[in-house]
């Protein structure tokens, strides 16, 4: 794909005209015009907070919009709500799960469809399980949904817009979960898509992504629709179109010498956890960060990841095994013991880090409420001035008195970034930092994150992202079933040895 | 005096004190399944034994009386619907406002109505007596239809409702993660306009069998916590109607040992007001074991607003 292809008989299967919505004083979209044609791939790009959620939730019938119109297939359409956007074939998949996390995948894909006096649990399992076969997703039908990982949930999500034939597929940022293989075979199944004449919209922050899959861009500036332009138009041009100017990649400065025996500052040694339903999940893992080193973590989503950033930072006990930091045992204490022994911790689960109802200037001092307490109770003004300082220097697009909540997705991120890079740990354990931000707030997240190495922090660094990984990190560590099954330099890491190693293929010596 | 005539007369006693509060905690546990605390439930008992009574005085009639009882639980449901999912007021307030509301209405309505010299009584429900040949095991089954409706019919009804129909899976979806319901087409206020009406109705049903069954009659004060009993089986239900009918079997079983206990022979060197205590002091006990890590439904007490 990449080219400027039309789409399969050039007729628009939706048309958006004049879309405007306002928040308060924020315009959030403005006069913004946009069609997808049928068998058509159309990106939408833009910073994070342009718009794109936005404009595409008023599609969906999420977010109500001041004015404009909306035709599918050439009619005029009122989209009041989904039930309107279903009725007229429009599918989506969010950008924050919307799956009812204590049900199972099944119940989850039976929502909103099933009918009549009896729910047919069996009929919805073998629904699910042809949906899975016949778009190529693997989903366990029985599994409960809030066990699965981010990634399986996403899968989950897509299958559910697919199990409901639409004609139009909304995707937001569908690909921020996965990992390569997966996006592979989300690829293969929109290419299947498009070939039966759906109209897909498609936003991602991955340029790459975008022209591989994509037969044009629009792009969103604050709000506005700056232009669209062919699918396989560079990168380098979409950034720039994005944010109004070039951008440049960043690159890991050389390693800081370590002598042999330096003691490392994060230390994990042969350590185990058992996950959901008890299952052994982490098994005897032993790592050692030293000062001013990134050890990534490289793995398959659901290898074990994500409990040993559970384990690491106190959300988890673990069932063997030892952590420390600067000498300081972490494993199976409080998540404030963990912090005051230096830990600093970015999980990726961010709904779950921040309190989405609190202003972003009480989030940003939740880890350490003491700092802010005066004689009179919380120091309102000191809280202030933080957040205004903090706000600048990582670009959060949002006052100091904005609910979390309220955010776009990738300044929900920089606010969580925000709290606890200023904290300056001399341990970070961080997992897929820049999930869901633009190419600007990526390269600065990175930037930060290199500032923390280079002032000494030792980092362990958990990533889906592999060009990411390897660009950020001195060592990579391949986790496989909760067991680490190879580790080497990054120089000496290439993306399909590592490919092989995540897929349990090869075992390193 | 612990004897076969006595072990009879306590179950029978259990399953019968049981009924008004396996109704609320139906009621209670489909609300609050849909994420909607429901607060009114005492004022809504009370209004359905009021409501239930007069017009079953009126009209001579307490099948009526149980149709018009009905009816008022449905209503109130609808306006707890329309003020905490219509005006997304807070549910706390609401429900107490409701109870408050309810209370004082049915009073006002007994005064207009019914007050006279003396107390106005109808022709209540009859017992069933299926097993009467069983001698003191068949003291157990002698009970009012509407307490083997509760058991046979409105538990294993609730049951099958909240897990076993579309129904049922739109309200967990809506109490667990509105948003997500709403995105899958299902509309948030219509079901948890529904939960509350159906809620209510059953609540009401509770009240009215105390008026239309026990008693014969209506007198202040008669629901006397009932509906707050209620409330606090729910979480001891873990929001599943089984363990609520257990606790409700639980603490009917205590009252009704209370009572007996206190014109025993032997045991009136205990204080009244211990006996009197002692179900409401299970409650807490029991909450106290298995309140904690309560399964909440995850939208609890939260309204929802699309943007
Ligand atoms: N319900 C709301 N109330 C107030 N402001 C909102 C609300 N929803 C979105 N906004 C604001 O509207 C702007 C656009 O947000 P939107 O989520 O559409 O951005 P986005 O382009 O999807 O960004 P991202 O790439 O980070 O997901 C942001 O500034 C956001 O804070
Ligand atoms: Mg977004």
């Amino acid at each position: 794909m990449g080219s400027a292809t039309p789409g399969a008989d050039g007729l628009p299967a939706v048309r958006l005209t004049g879309i405007t919505k306002r928040f308060g004083d924020l315009v959030a979209n403005d006069g913004v015009d946009l069609d997808v044609g049928r068998g058509e791939v159309h990106a939408l790009l833009g910073e994070n907070g342009a718009g794109k959620t936005t404009l595409m939730r008023i599609l969906y019938g999420l977010t109500s919009a001041d004015a404009g119109a909306v035709e599918v297939d050439g009619r005029p359409v009122t989209i009041r709500s989904p039930k309107d956007a279903i009725a007229a074939g429009i599918g989506m998949v969010t950008q924050h799960f919307s799956l009812v996390r204590p049900m199972t995948v099944a119940e989850n894909l039976a929502l909103g469809r099933a009918r009549g006096a009896r729910l047919d649990l069996e009929a919805a399992r073998r629904h699910a399980r042809e949906a899975s076969e016949r778009y190529g997703i693997a989903v366990d039908p029985d599994a409960r949904v809030g066990d699965l990982s981010v990634g399986e949930q996403q899968r989950v999500e897509i299958l559910k817009a697919l199990a409901r034939d639409c004609r139009v597929l909304i995707l937001d940022e569908p690909t921020a979960v996965l990992v390569p293989q997966e996006v592979d075979a989300l690829f293969a199944t929109l290419r299947r898509l498009i070939a039966d004449g759906l109209a897909i919209v498609f936003i991602s922050h991955k340029l790459g992504e975008v022209r591989a899959i994509s037969h044009r861009v629009s792009v969103l500036r604050r709000g506005v629709l700056v232009g669209t332009a062919p699918g396989d138009t560079d990168e380098k041009e979409l950034a720039r179109m994005m944010v109004g100017r070039p951008t440049f990649g960043v690159s890991r400065p050389d390693p800081i010498a370590h002598a042999a025996d330096e003691p490392a500052v994060l230390q994990v040694t042969g350590l185990s956890a058992a996950g959901a339903h008890g299952l052994p999940a982490v098994r005897d893992v032993s790592i050692a960060v030293r000062a001013g080193e990134i050890v990534g973590i490289a793995g398959v989503s659901g290898n074990g990841q994500t409990e040993l950033v559970e384990v690491l930072t106190g959300m988890r006990r673990p069932t063997a095994g030892s952590a420390t930091v600067g000498g300081t045992p972490i494993a199976g204490a409080s998540p404030a013991a963990v912090m005051a022994a230096g830990l600093g911790r970015i999980p990726e689960d961010r709904h779950a880090s921040l309190v989405l109802d609190l202003p972003v200037e009480l989030n940003l001092v939740m880890e350490r409420i003491a700092d802010f307490t005066g004689p009179g109770g919380l120091d309102h003004a000191a809280i202030r001035r933080n957040a205004v300082e903090l706000i600048a220097r990582f670009r959060i697009k949002a006052r100091p008195e904005d609910r979390v909540g309220t955010l776009s997705g990738g300044n929900i991120q920089k606010v969580l970034l925000a709290r606890v890079l200023a904290r300056e740990p001399r341990a970070i354990v961080i997992a897929q930092p820049t999930r869901g931000l633009d190419v600007g707030a990526s390269e600065y997240v990175r930037g930060e994150i290199l500032a923390r190495r280079a002032a000494g922090a030792a980092i362990l660094l958990v990533s889906e992202d592999l060009d990411e990984l390897l660009t950020l990190s001195d060592r990579v560590v391949v986790l496989y079933e909760g067991r680490v099954v190879g580790e080497m330099p990054s120089e000496k890491a290439d993306p399909e040895r590592l490919g092989l190693l995540m897929a349990g293929r090869e075992v390193a010596a | 005096m612990i004897d076969g005539s006595f072990l009879g007369d306590l179950a029978s006693a259990t399953f019968r004190n049981a009924t008004p509060l396996v109704y609320g905690t139906a009621g209670e546990t489909v609300t609050e399944r849909s994420g909607v605390l429901n607060l009114g439930i005492e004022g809504t008992m009370y209004v359905g034994a009021f409501t239930g009574f007069a017009v079953a005085w009126w009209v001579g009639d307490p099948l009526i009386g149980l149709l018009a009882a009905i009816v008022a639980g449905l209503l109130a449901g609808a306006v707890m619907g329309f003020l905490t999912v219509t005006l997304g007021a807070n549910q706390h307030v609401s429900g107490l406002g409701l109870t408050i509301g309810l209370i004082g209405l049915s009073e006002l309505g007994n005064r207009l109505l019914l007050s006279g010299s003396e107390l106005q009584k109808i022709q209540p429900f009859p017992q069933w007596n299926p097993l009467a040949g069983l001698g003191d095991i068949g003291l157990v089954f002698q009970q009012y239809g509407l307490t083997y409706a509760a058991f046979l019919l409105v538990a294993p009804a609730t049951w099958w409702l909240i897990g076993r129909t579309p129904f049922g899976l739109s309200l967990r979806a809506v109490g667990e993660n509105p948003e997500a319901a709403d995105a899958a087409g299902i509309s948030v206020a219509r079901t948890r306009y529904a939960a509350l009406m159906i809620g209510g109705a059953l609540m009401a049903v509770g009240g009215a069998f105390l008026t239309l069954a026990v008693l014969g009659a209506f007198t202040l004060d008669i629901i006397a916590g009932r509906g707050w009993v209620c409330l606090a089986l729910v979480i001891f239900g873990r929001w599943g109607i089984w363990r609520g009918v257990l606790g409700a079997l639980i603490f009917a079983f205590v009252y009704s040992l209370g009572l007996r206990l206190q014109i025993m022979p032997g045991f009136d060197g205990i204080p009244r007001e211990l006996m009197l205590a002692l179900p409401y002091l299970a409650v807490i006990a029991a909450l106290a074991l298995s309140g904690r890590n309560a399964p909440y439904p995850g939208a609890y007490l939260k309204p929802y607003r699309r943007s």
